[in-house]
């Protein structure tokens, strides 16, 4: 059998089968070889400053903590209000103010960031058996900017908001709105600069930084899925960067590039925006989709189905997704030709994601499953991404595109795919690389618990925006008819679910930190090289640098699933 | 030989921290590309609407400076290549005086496009600010001077950030404080010296000649 060699020269002891995965410390806890990274440097500058990788990741997640909460607090108070026909609780203005905020905050300074820079910037370099990053320095600046991004959109909120809604329009951004409209720009603007960096640092490390032994088809799927959305990062984020500058010298100068009344063309705006935007949607998934194969590989203890596929179409999600932002106009006033073409790329684009669907589906065929939190989350995602997509090509169609535009049924839409799938697998990735960052092991009976509140609590709120949104509620309003009541008042009570479940973690996150048992190197038994070094891991990941010469997922011989039969019995060709 | 200050600690050798500095810089380039190709849509899409007043507004642009930069900036990434090559060779001498000239060409093409400005302030072409035309339909000229700013803008300011990165370089290896021989800085400094010049070399014809010919 082939094993990892690296320093500890500890040979795998993965494939046997076994159905419950060894959740203690094997190995003596408390090893005394190398100091973690936590305990390398200490003091506040000592983190600020940090260009370790791994404490950058931890800023990161922090960071984005906060505005999780904020972003939350106005989806909150947006569904506090639609609980009543009656706009009682915040005048419209307020009302466009709170989602206006609630998107730009869970889009640019939580969901976009969310994965690549807290898991992604932490494993990136332990996967691929590098010491750090290839310019950690640039990390260190990434960082820095979404916090200068942050404080302008604090400014924004303190200052008394912006009612654009996140995709601002123009010419209502440029002329009318009454907002701090350029403050906000300004923020995405800076914020863009962060991703760009993080994506170039991701590329360059990839292609440069692989441990010996691991080539192109050995990379860990979770790496590929953030290479995949770091080549969308550089290449759509520009154009929406240029796109807010215009939009910001528009308002300051009154000059007309996209106000129809100075000779401006608002619906080049909605291009150039949704050129960045479509694309940006598998920013925040793609990581999502890396996230749930490593999982679903481990608690499923086998090998993915169809490797080299599952990087095509991660690939060509990315590739493709730059062809389709047309299907957000296709009743701006943009050509039927053009609606046509951009329906038909839509419907292409769902057969990678399709593919990926199937082949999860497939890996956990006659795997031997685990259902412990993490695999709760993946497993939700699947589900929940699945819908999402599904409604994807609902909306993709022009006719019914026609019908339920700016309704709730694209609410729904969206926030499977970001909250139902993004976010689950954001918990999942937590959970399941918890004992790795903090070194300890979190209580598995609270984390089921909540990972199945959060499944639930989901579909409670964001379900009934389905039937809404078929009945024709329209987005963006903070009153309604009363016959759609009942259906705001379940999705209300879902979010407090929902709420729920997200605090939790929070909780026992916080309280394993301090009381929760010491982790292994590997409490999972998983494959992987983050997992070949301690927990957690020393300021420069491994004590020497590791050599590859497994293939990934090496969890049982090939064709050979754990519990000994063979994946295709005619086939009983002895394993290469 | 390998210079030991050169290497940074994540990198195994250095050909592995050229590699990745190369490639980050022309990875990079991509990303600028698709910071000009924006607004080069945008340019498109109005050259498009409203070709008259195009026209009439950019036969309206100082053609003698705009040309006269376009050799400076040429002249400058020949210089930029010679200090490559004298920096392969490890001739110190030659890549300071290549640099300085960089340098020097390059603050001579800030220098003039200032003039520019300043004439176009003169006949009122600064849209937003002072704005006034004749020759055609004010409004979308307005908008032709609107994206000459913008984009000659930028382009300044990727020129300066370049002119900059020349000097600091210049200073260290100056100094003998960079170990320009085995490290990627010149190449990297190269590439994007050439790509503030590529963007130029697309830039002229755009503004400075549509409508010349009639
Ligand atoms: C966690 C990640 C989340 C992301 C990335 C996200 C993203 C978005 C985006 C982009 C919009 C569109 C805003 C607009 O069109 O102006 C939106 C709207 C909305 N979100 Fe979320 N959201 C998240 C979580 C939540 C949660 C947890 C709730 C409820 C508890 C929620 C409730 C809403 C509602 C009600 C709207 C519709 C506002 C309207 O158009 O009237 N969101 N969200
Ligand atoms: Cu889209």
């Amino acid at each position: 059998m082939n094993t990892i060699v690296d320093a500890q020269g500890s040979g795998s002891s993965g494939g046997s089968g076994s159905h419950s995965l060894p959740r203690q410390a094997e190995r003596g806890v408390g090893r005394e070889e190398a100091t973690s990274y936590l305990t390398a440097g200490h003091g506040v500058k000592s983190w600020l400053f940090t260009t370790d990788h791994k404490r950058i990741a931890i800023l990161y997640a922090l960071t984005i903590t906060v505005f999780f909460f904020i972003g939350g607090a106005a989806a909150t108070l947006i569904r506090m209000e639609l609980f009543t026909p009656a706009g009682d609780l915040v005048s419209a203005e307020g009302y466009n103010k709170l989602f206006t905020l609630h998107g730009v905050i869970m889009v640019w300074f939580f969901l976009v960031p969310a994965i690549p820079a807290t898991l992604g910037n932490f494993l990136l370099p332990l996967m691929l058996g590098a010491r750090d990053l290839a310019f950690p320095r640039l990390n260190l600046m990434s960082w820095w900017l979404i916090v200068i991004a942050g404080a302008f959109v604090l400014y924004v909120l303190v200052m008394g908001g912006v009612d654009t809604g996140w995709t601002f329009y123009a010419p209502y951004s440029t002329t009318y709105s009454n907002g701090y409209v350029v403050a906000a720009a300004a923020g995405i603007f800076v914020s863009g600069f962060s991703t760009i960096a993080t994506g170039l640092n991701f590329i360059v490390t990839t292609h440069t930084m692989r441990a010996p032994g691991m080539h192109w088809f050995r990379v860990p799927l979770f790496v590929w899925s953030i290479y995949a959305t770091a080549l969308i990062m550089l290449l759509a984020t520009p154009v929406l960067a240029m796109a807010l500058l215009l939009i910001m010298i528009e308002r300051l100068l009154g000059v007309g590039i996209f106000d129809p009344a100075l000779g401006g063309d608002p619906v080049l705006f909605e291009h150039l925006f949704w050129f960045y935007s479509h694309p940006a949607v598998y920013i925040m998934i793609l990581p999502g989709m890396g996230v749930v194969t490593e999982i679903v590989t481990c608690f499923a203890r086998r090998r993915i189905f169809g490797y080299q596929f599952m990087v095509y179409a991660l690939l060509s999600i990315a590739v493709v997704g730059f062809f389709v932002w047309g299907h957000h106009m296709f009743v701006a006033g943009q050509s039927m030709y053009a609606g046509l073409v951009f329906s038909f790329l839509s419907y292409v684009i769902a057969v990678p994601s399709a593919i990926k669907v199937f082949n999860w589906t497939a890996t956990l065929y006659r795997g031997s499953i685990v259902l412990d939190a993490p695999m709760l989350y993946a497993l939700g995602f699947i589900g929940l991404f699945t819908m999402g997509g599904l409604t994807g090509l609902f909306v993709a169609s022009l006719p019914i595109d026609v019908h339920v535009h700016d309704t709730y049924f694209v609410v729904a839409h969206f926030h499977y795919v970001m909250v139902g799938g993004m976010v689950s697998a954001f918990f999942g990735g937590l959970h399941f690389w918890w004992p790795k960052i903090t070194g300890r092991l979190y209580p598995e009976a609270w984390a089921r618990f909540a990972a199945l509140l959060m499944f639930f609590g989901f579909n409670m709120t964001f379900f009934p925006q389905f039937i809404l949104g078929w009945m024709g509620m329209p987005r963006r309003y903070h009153e309604y008819p009363s016959e759609f009541q009942v259906y705001h008042v379940l999705s209300s009570a879902g979010a407090v679910v929902l709420g729920a479940a997200y605090l939790l973690p929070l909780g026992y996150f916080l309280w394993s930190l301090r009381y929760g048992q010491p982790a292994s190197d590997n409490p999972w038994d998983a494959k992987g090289l983050e997992w070949r070094t301690a927990s957690p891991p020393p300021k420069h990941n491994f004590p020497s640098t590791p050599r590859v010469d497994e293939e990934a997922y090496d969890y049982h011989p090939p064709r050979r699933p754990p519990g000994g039969h063979l994946d295709h019995p005619s086939d009983g060709r002895p394993a290469s | 030989m390998s210079d030991p200050q050169a290497l940074a600690e994540q990198f195994d050798d250095l050909g592995q921290q050229r590699h990745a500095a190369e490639l980050g810089m022309w990875i990079f380039l991509a990303t600028e590309a698709l910071f000009f190709g924006g607004l080069l849509l945008g340019y498109a899409v109005y050259r498009h609407l409203y070709p008259e007043a195009w026209f009439a507004a950019a036969r309206e642009t100082e053609i003698l400076i705009g040309t006269a930069n376009t050799a400076i900036l040429l002249t400058s990434s020949l210089t930029m290549w010679l200090a490559v090559r004298a920096g392969e060779e490890g001739r110190r001498d030659a890549v300071t005086l290549a640099l300085g000239l960089t340098a020097t060409l390059g603050a001579f093409f800030l220098g003039l496009k200032a003039y520019e400005y300043y004439l176009d302030w003169d006949n009122s072409l600064v849209p937003g600010l002072r704005f006034a035309f004749e020759k055609a339909d004010p409004e979308h000229a307005e908008i032709f001077y609107y994206l000459y700013f913008f984009l000659t803008g930028v382009h300044a300011v990727h020129l300066t950030v370049a002119i900059t990165a020349v000097l600091v370089v210049l200073f260290l290896v100056r100094t003998g404080r960079l170990a320009y021989q085995q490290s990627a800085t010149l190449t990297v400094l190269g590439l994007y010296w050439h790509l503030v010049d590529v963007v130029w070399i697309f830039l002229y014809p755009l503004i400075y000649l549509p409508g010349r010919s009639q």
